[in-house]
């Protein structure tokens, strides 16, 4: 964008480089589950605010799935208004220290930012999650009372979707509760995110915010086999959405995936982070971490499943990835910070089988060299095996981060709410309204395992839909 | 919090709860199973459901003393809460039209026999049941399964009741007898329901039995549950847990059973150590 669509400023953006964000030792950090990323400092916050021009056309926000107003919070972070800057981020994102943690900013809203043509773009994530956590040591406010508008919405499923979900009808007046199926409320953000990337306090407190606002959480109840669709309708709820995650683990259907010591991802996260097992045995929940893991796949969740494996005291953790570095689908962020612990990779590998001693335990992965060829439907370069390059990792533990699907347990035993080929839940617009009315749904539920801010933005729009629908139902 | 309205001690190492669940109660089907934590830093561990009651709105389950959750849940009394009660998971037990059933219950298997024989009878079904322990006093619900059985037969170990030997021998002598059975369901401990399956198998005498794997969330995330069904790889949580006994790959199930056996000890040492000597960790003012 040219320059001169800048706003005279009153102030005028001060040039600096991008300020760093302030991280635990590498080497330290690799062996504790603490919080990687420090935060930014109040004076870190505000240098970094003023390098916004403040465009007059702020194309960062339309990069942002929950429309967060970013000029208008950063211009009060230089003000040193942080209360002001944290209501405005709140007012459209309900879980701000969630998304400045883990929201990938680089694809998002800083993609879009002026300042990065030239120079590196303003850290909008970093300051999200300031004054996000600036916020939480202040006291809150109780927030104002919000007149109920006498209708009711249930919400299956307290991941990203639906936790932005119950937040945006709450503040419009909708009594809103949330069934969860685990025994906590978070969704992936407490099963699959590890704590050094998103402390479980910060989901709870967020969490918290919402119950605040009037959102009931029952947990404990499976959607589809405690209690079903039609039965919540029949208990009076005018509309449901359904955000229910991907939660199905893939396997490579290879010899020996049922070893003691190969575990899905989903498995070896849940156990480590909802289930701290990396506290056992002050904790219930053990899990096996030998001493060499390999982690098949490169995803965000492969980086944090082979953090973990390195953290929970492998000697060596490393990631299998059939394709090159080019080609990782994990965010840059994460893989640079695996790299710092000292995670090792095997890029153009890819697994055979797993290899097994004679009581059953993972003794090996038989792996063969890749290389890359044309591109496939995905883009990316399709790898090829290289014949006789066969050879075997010496590992005692296998993850497999190999993504994941749907759960079918609600579509399954709610009549008339159709899946695709996939299994993900069919939506009839681009708010979310499902095959059945007056059901709607977003996340991964609907488009596959994705981001948490792809589920927050489609939370929210069904949000929107939801109370257009309703009120015009008056 | 779910609260224990009654409790009973089976045997000394067997307790049955009745549990208020009302969802659960109202959704439970006989097969199916619930997951419980009971401490903010306890494990999830499945547990067959034994009974429904969904006008009381409670749920009946029996625990087996073994690891170091099950041994703390039996010192829970009437009135105390279990933090987290879910389901009912997994797929309810086929019930047929046609008999006669023969339920094979082994050990506290015998607890979840019991709600498939309640409703097979319900339906009118004939069923002839076989349950079997060690020993006389580690039988459990002998008079129940009596209340809901056309012909009750049991065996134990020892031989201080019933047969002198295996649940399997009871049930080759009634099939050899030439006894007309349509299907056999046997529950018990993994040997139990193998040796069951293996017995009925030259016979081509249709089985089922209910795997009891490691799980963690019950609903079909983390694959813990994971096992080998006619060569195909099953999730028993949402697949199961009930299978074709002679299509399970019970050597790796077994396996898979123990992968934490080391861990357990090493729970259950801490645990019996806190609870046995000196002054109890858990505020019972003594030892066990």
């Amino acid at each position: 964008m040219p320059e001169h669509e800048t706003t005279p400023a009153k102030r005028l953006p001060v040039k600096r480089p991008r300020a760093g964000m302030p991280t635990q030792d590498a080497k330290a950090r690799g062996r504790n589950f603490n919080e990687v990323a420090l935060g930014y400092g109040e004076e870190l916050a505000v240098g970094e605010a003023e390098r916004c021009l403040e465009c007059k056309k702020p194309v960062c926000q339309e990069g942002c799935p929950v429309e967060v107003r970013i000029p208008e919070f950063l211009g009060k972070i230089r003000d040193r208004d942080f209360r002001g800057a944290y209501e405005t981020v709140k007012s459209t994102n309900s879980l701000p220290a969630v998304c400045g943690r883990v929201c990938p900013q680089e694809t998002q809203c800083e993609i879009k930012c002026v300042l990065g043509k030239k120079a590196e773009p303003v850290a909008i994530g970093r300051l999200e999650r300031f004054v996000s956590d600036w916020a939480m040591g202040q006291s809150q406010d109780k927030p104002a009372r919000i007149k109920p508008n006498g209708k009711k919405v249930a919400i299956v499923g307290s991941g990203p979707a639906g936790l932005t979900c119950a937040g945006d009808l709450a503040k419009k007046g909708y009594k809103v509760t949330i069934f969860e199926a685990l025994h906590a409320p978070g969704g992936v953000l407490i099963y699959g995110i590890p704590e050094f990337r998103l402390p479980k306090q910060i989901v709870a407190e967020e969490v918290g915010n919402l119950e605040a606002l009037g959102v009931e959480v029952i947990c404990d109840v499976v959607v589809g086999r405690t209690i079903t669709v039609d039965e919540l309708f029949q208990q009076g709820y005018d509309a449901l959405f359904l955000g229910t995650g991907a939660g199905l683990p893939m396997f490579m259907n290879i010899p020996g995936e049922t070893l003691n010591g190969v575990y899905s991802a989903n498995e070896f996260l849940t156990r480590t982070n909802l289930m701290k097992a990396y506290l056992f045995p002050e904790w219930d929940t053990p899990i096996k971490v030998g001493e060499r893991v390999a982690v098949i796949g490169a995803g965000n969740v492969a980086m944090d499943s082979v953090r973990c494996a390195f953290r929970l005291g492998a000697k060596e953790a490393a990631i299998v990835y059939r394709r090159s570095e080019a080609e990782m689908p994990a965010r840059h962020e994460e893989l640079e910070h695996a790299k710092e612990e000292g995670i090792v990779f095997h890029t153009l590998t890819a697994p055979v089988r797993v290899l097994g001693n004679a009581d059953g335990w993972v003794t090996g992965l038989e792996c063969i060299k890749m290389e890359l060829g044309e591109p496939d439907d995905s883009g990316r370069r399709r790898p090829i095996p290289i014949k006789g390059s066969e050879f075997t990792l010496n590992v005692d533990t296998v993850v497999m981060a190999l993504g994941t699907s749907p759960n079918p347990l609600v579509s399954q035993t709610t009549p008339g709410l159709d899946v695709d080929k996939h299994g993900c839940l069919v939506v009839r617009d681009e708010d979310g309204l499902t095959t059945r009315d007056l059901v709607w749904a977003a996340g991964d539920a609907v488009t596959g395992a994705a981001t948490v801010i792809l589920a927050m933005g489609g939370g929210k729009k069904a949000a929107t839909a939801i109370d257009k629908v309703l009120q015009g139902a008056k | 919090m779910f609260i224990i309205r009654k409790k009973r001690d089976l045997t000394p190492v067997t307790k049955l709860f009745v549990v208020d669940a009302p969802l659960v109660a109202k959704k439970a089907q006989p097969g199916q199973f619930v997951i419980v934590r009971i401490a903010p830093s306890g494990e999830r561990i499945p547990l067959t459901i034994a009974d429904a009651d969904a006008k009381a709105g409670t749920v009946t389950i029996v625990i087996q003393e073994v690891g170091k959750t099950s041994r703390q849940m039996g010192l829970l009394k009437e009135g105390d809460g279990i933090l987290d009660f879910v389901g009912p998971l997994g797929r309810p037990a086929p019930l047929t039209d046609k008999g006669p059933v023969v339920l094979v219950g082994g050990g506290f298997g015998v607890a979840p026999i019991y709600p498939i024989a309640k409703a097979l009878r319900a339906k009118g079904v004939k069923v002839i049941s076989i349950i079997g322990a060690r020993s006389q006093d580690l039988l459990i619900l002998e008079a129940e399964m009596a209340s809901v059985s056309d012909e009750l037969l049991v065996a134990t170990d020892d031989g201080t009741k019933g047969h002198k030997g295996f649940v399997t021998e009871v049930l080759k002598q009634l099939i050899d007898s030439g006894r007309d059975i349509e299907l056999v369901i046997a529950i018990g401990p993994m040997v139990m329901m193998r040796a069951v399956g293996k017995t009925t198998e030259p016979y081509k005498l249709k089985t089922l039995v209910s795997v009891d794997p490691i799980m963690v969330d019950g609903t079909g995330m983390c694959g813990a549950c994971r096992l080998t069904v006619g060569g195909k790889v099953k999730f028993a949580c949402v697949d199961g847990p009930i299978f074709d006994a002679h299509q399970v790959d019970f050597d790796e199930a077994n396996r898979r059973g123990k992968m934490y056996a080391t861990e357990q000890k090493l729970a259950v040492d801490r645990f019996e150590k806190a609870h046995h000597s000196g002054p109890c960790a858990c505020g019972c003012g003594g030892g066990h």
